[in-house]
């Protein structure tokens, strides 16, 4: 046998973009396309510190959403996310005004999110229960803990968090604050995590097909619980960062976040049954979201529900997106 | 060969599901470089041996020996780390992955702990080229077909280092030239010295490369031998343990009195009947006690006009009559209301409720008819449900048994019985014997002409022509989406003239006739 009739099929054209990148890119031409929309309507929006207020504004977002994402990849949902942010915030507001040493309040704040995302990743693991439902047990917990801690907000003073939130980090003429930076650092160790290591990879690997990672000798069980520690962490890193923007921690605070950051993970182009998507279409994904709030903004006449308004119909053409390059695959 | 000593040797080994003896203290022997053939009907326990071997059940007596040590895995993941590695029909691995990374995950290159793509790439496409694949390894498994895919599967088990490769029915699914492919590469694993078990329906198969087979039958041993001295006759034997001769008498009865059959008013007449972009226009006419055998190519229509006369499609030309009168059947409901029955392709997945018994199972469609309020009363439950079991020799006899753990062909039989029990008029099945046993099929066959004995007219699809011959009075042949011929099941008829038909279009047949 000369020649292998199954496999007929020429090397890649090199303008032919992979299946799997055309939902992040789609979504990178939206981005682009609404940025543009903003540039031509109002002289003010190609100012430069536009684009960086909106990593200012969205660092916390993107932060959980790099978390979120890991959760999603292996098809699974994290519905606490939201409710671990406002406790990490709570939790770090009530121990810096009780005079805890910031070091110590800064370990304490990181350990509880992964902790709570380790027991729960145990749960769906052990007992083989639904990730909706044992997450949206633990968002109850630590919305329940936000107001046991205390029902009123909690001002920050601080010194180190004030200086934290305050600190403008020069570039040029325009600034990003300690925030971006932290969610920067973030989203490249995310990234370098699922391309390049083999807990990235079986993330990738659950999602297509669990059983077949199962047969295969991968460590399913590890890894599930270890997306929802990572969850739970980009959670309280999420919660530290918030208090930074809020300078307080409020017991209501981020209430249906986690919804926010599914739509952005959805939006950024990653699959809801799991095993395709990238950290990167999750960052453009936060980017879109912030870009509607901004352009409502400098409208000024318009209620800010059309930024839900304008999500809603975005999700919705990006399930179906996703749909139809499904469909094309098969 | 049998000097050198086996890779794996299972000796009386017993597993009781409840209710069922699945196996009972069978011997299975394997050795280095050999391709052995395990066959057997279904529920012969085939399987069940192979889901012991590789851990997915535990033994309930009986030892497992691997290199002369023995070993009790706890899972396939064990197995598969001991050397023991399975590839299934369906093939399991993540088809969101690469090609490279379905065969290197868990096990991938790394350089300073991160993942090295490159190499992965390059190891990938050198593995495949022994095998003679050349494929794109960086695009994702799923957009390559499912013999690439299953090609996949074998390179990363041989890969990981089997020592004992075990293909379930790999070939039931692929094209005759991707079956070529599969045994090539089958070939040149056994030279390197891989044990590979083989596990397959098609007798063919297993003549062209098994060096020796083992035959199992209702979860006993019935003997291993070297395939050139068990000719294909004695095989078949062996596999059904009866004789032959059932067949040979449904041949001679094959050409029964036709002109008695079709002299009154049809049954169903279809006149004209079609659905654009589904089946051109066609007429047909079916008489009760007429078997009318559906050939054809795959995809040339044959499913198709059974949806029409279901009314699972509905037509938009042409006429449907039955018992004479016009009639238009709308909808799946009204086709049961006027007695036709449908069996459909993939019955399968499409029918039955594997929680349920096989006495439920049965009797849901009887209950459906006649609405929830007045159930089926007990006795009359037990009585039908005996009959059908014995009837279609449904195994294990037991109506409680839950149908999830009958094998696939009795599977079949069970939603076969659903059907029957609801006295249709008109029986349509399509490929009922696809994909099971020659002893299961032969007792389906044999029932199709009782049944048509009894005055039930048949529509009969197959993609066995052989089968379609035995069993019809008519001959309908279909291609791309036309019915281009009709053919008496006389003397005269054989596989050759259907065959010429079904390429040629047969346009002359109807003018020979003419």
């Amino acid at each position: 046998m000369t020649t292998t009739p199954l496999a007929a099929r020429g090397p890649r054209a090199w303008w032919r973009v992979p299946q799997r990148q055309v939902p992040v890119l789609a979504t990178l031409a939206l981005l682009l396309v609404m940025y543009g929309i903003g540039v031509s309507q109002y002289r003010a929006f190609s100012n430069i510190q536009v684009v960086f207020n909106l990593f200012i504004d969205n660092g916390f977002l993107l932060v959980v959403a790099v978390g979120m994402t890991f959760v999603i990849l292996t098809g699974g949902i994290d519905l606490s996310v939201g409710s671990v942010v406002a406790m990490t915030a709570m939790v770090s507001a009530s121990l810096l005004n009780d005079g805890v040493h910031p070091a110590l309040v800064l370990l304490i704040a990181l350990l509880i999110g992964p902790t709570l995302g380790f027991a729960m990743g145990c749960v769906i693991h052990f007992f083989d229960i639904q990730p909706f439902i044992v997450t949206l047990a633990g968002m109850f917990f630590a919305r329940g803990m936000c107001t046991w801690i205390n029902t009123a907000s909690i001002p920050i003073t601080d010194g180190f968090w004030t200086s934290a939130a305050q600190e403008r980090i020069r570039i040029g003429e325009n600034f990003v604050t300690v925030s971006v930076l932290v969610a920067l650092a973030v989203v490249a160790v995310a990234a370098y995590t699922l391309a390049y290591t083999r807990l990235g990879r079986n993330v990738y690997a659950i999602g297509g097909n669990q059983q077949s990672a199962l047969l295969m000798g991968l460590p399913v069980g590890r890894t599930k619980i270890a997306v929802y520690t990572i969850s739970g962490l980009c959670s309280a890193i999420g919660g530290i960062l918030l208090s930074f923007y809020t300078l307080s921690g409020a017991p209501l605070i981020a209430i249906g976040m986690e919804l926010d950051t599914i739509a952005a993970v959805v939006i950024g182009g990653t699959l809801l049954t799991g095993g395709s998507g990238y950290v990167f279409g999750t960052l453009l994904g936060v980017l879109v979201l912030g870009v509607i709030q901004t352009l409502i903004t400098f409208d000024g006449s318009l209620s800010s529900w059309w930024t839900k308004i304008v999500i809603g119909g975005l999700l919705f053409a990006f399930i179906l997106l996703q749909r139809l390059v499904g469909i094309r695959k098969k | 060969m049998s000097q050198r000593h086996p890779v794996l040797t299972m000796t009386a080994i017993s597993k009781i599901f409840p209710g069922v003896r699945a196996l009972d203290g069978v011997d299975f022997r394997l050795f280095p470089g050999e391709v052995h053939a395990l066959m057997g009907e279904n529920g012969a326990g085939k399987s069940t041996l192979i889901k012991v071997l590789t851990g997915v059940y535990g033994t309930d007596a009986g030892t497992i020996t691997l290199d002369g040590q023995q070993v009790s895995f706890a899972g396939p993941m064990q197995a598969t780390a001991a050397g023991v590695s399975t590839v299934y029909q369906e093939v399991n691995l993540c088809p969101n992955l690469s090609v490279a990374e379905n065969i290197f995950i868990g096990r991938e290159p790394r350089r300073l702990g991160a993942v090295n793509w490159r190499e992965m790439r390059r190891r990938a496409q050198e593995l495949l080229a022994r095998i003679d694949l050349h494929i794109d390894v960086t695009e994702p498994l799923g957009s390559y077909s499912l013999a690439v895919q299953q090609m996949v599967a074998i390179a990363r088990a041989v890969d990981v280092n089997a020592r004992v490769l075990i293909l379930d029915e790999p070939t039931s699914s692929l094209d005759a030239d991707e079956v070529a492919q599969l045994l090539r590469i089958m070939r040149q694993l056994r030279d390197d010295g891989i044990a590979i078990v083989f596990v397959t329906h098609f007798l063919d198969q297993v003549y062209g490369i098994a060096d020796r087979i083992t035959v199992l039958r209702n979860g006993r041993l019935v003997g291993e031998y070297p395939t050139a001295e068990l000719p294909q006759i004695a095989l078949v034997e062996k596999m059904i343990g009866k004789e032959l001769d059932a067949l040979e008498r449904l041949d001679s009865e094959a050409g029964r009195d036709r002109a008695a059959i079709t002299a009154g008013q049809p049954l169903v007449a279809a006149d004209g009947l079609g659905r654009t972009g589904s089946v051109a226009p066609f007429s047909l006419t079916i008489h009760a006690g007429e078997v009318v055998g559906l050939a054809g190519l795959l995809g040339s229509g044959r499913t198709e006009v059974a949806r029409l006369f279901f009314g699972a499609d509905r037509a938009d030309q042409g006429r449907l009559a039955v018992d004479g009168e016009p009639t238009a059947i709308r909808n799946p409901v009204a086709a049961i209301g006027r007695g036709v029955a449908f069996c459909s392709e993939n019955r399968r997945t499409e029918g039955l409720v594997g929680e349920l018994s096989v006495r439920e199972n049965i009797i849901l469609a009887m209950q459906a008819t006649r609405g929830w309020l007045r159930p089926v009363p007990r006795r009359k439950q037990d009585e039908l449900v005996e009959r059908y079991i014995k009837a279609l020799s449904i195994r294990p006899a037991d109506p409680d048994m839950p149908v999830r753990n009958l094998s696939g062909g009795n599977q079949q039989k069970v939603l076969l019985a659903r059907w029957l029990i609801t006295e249709p008029r008109l029986l349509i099945l399509d490929e009922p014997t696809r994909g099971i046993d020659i002893g299961a099929k032969t007792e389906i066959q044999r029932l199709v002409a009782q049944l048509s004995d009894g005055g039930m007219a048949v529509l009969f699809i197959s993609a066995e022509l052989e089968e379609v011959l035995r069993l019809s009075h008519k001959v309908v042949v279909m291609r791309d989406r036309q019915l281009v011929a009709q053919l008496d099941n006389d003397d005269t008829l054989d596989a050759d003239r259907v065959m010429r038909a079904i390429a040629s279009g047969a346009r002359q047949e109807e003018l020979e006739k003419a």
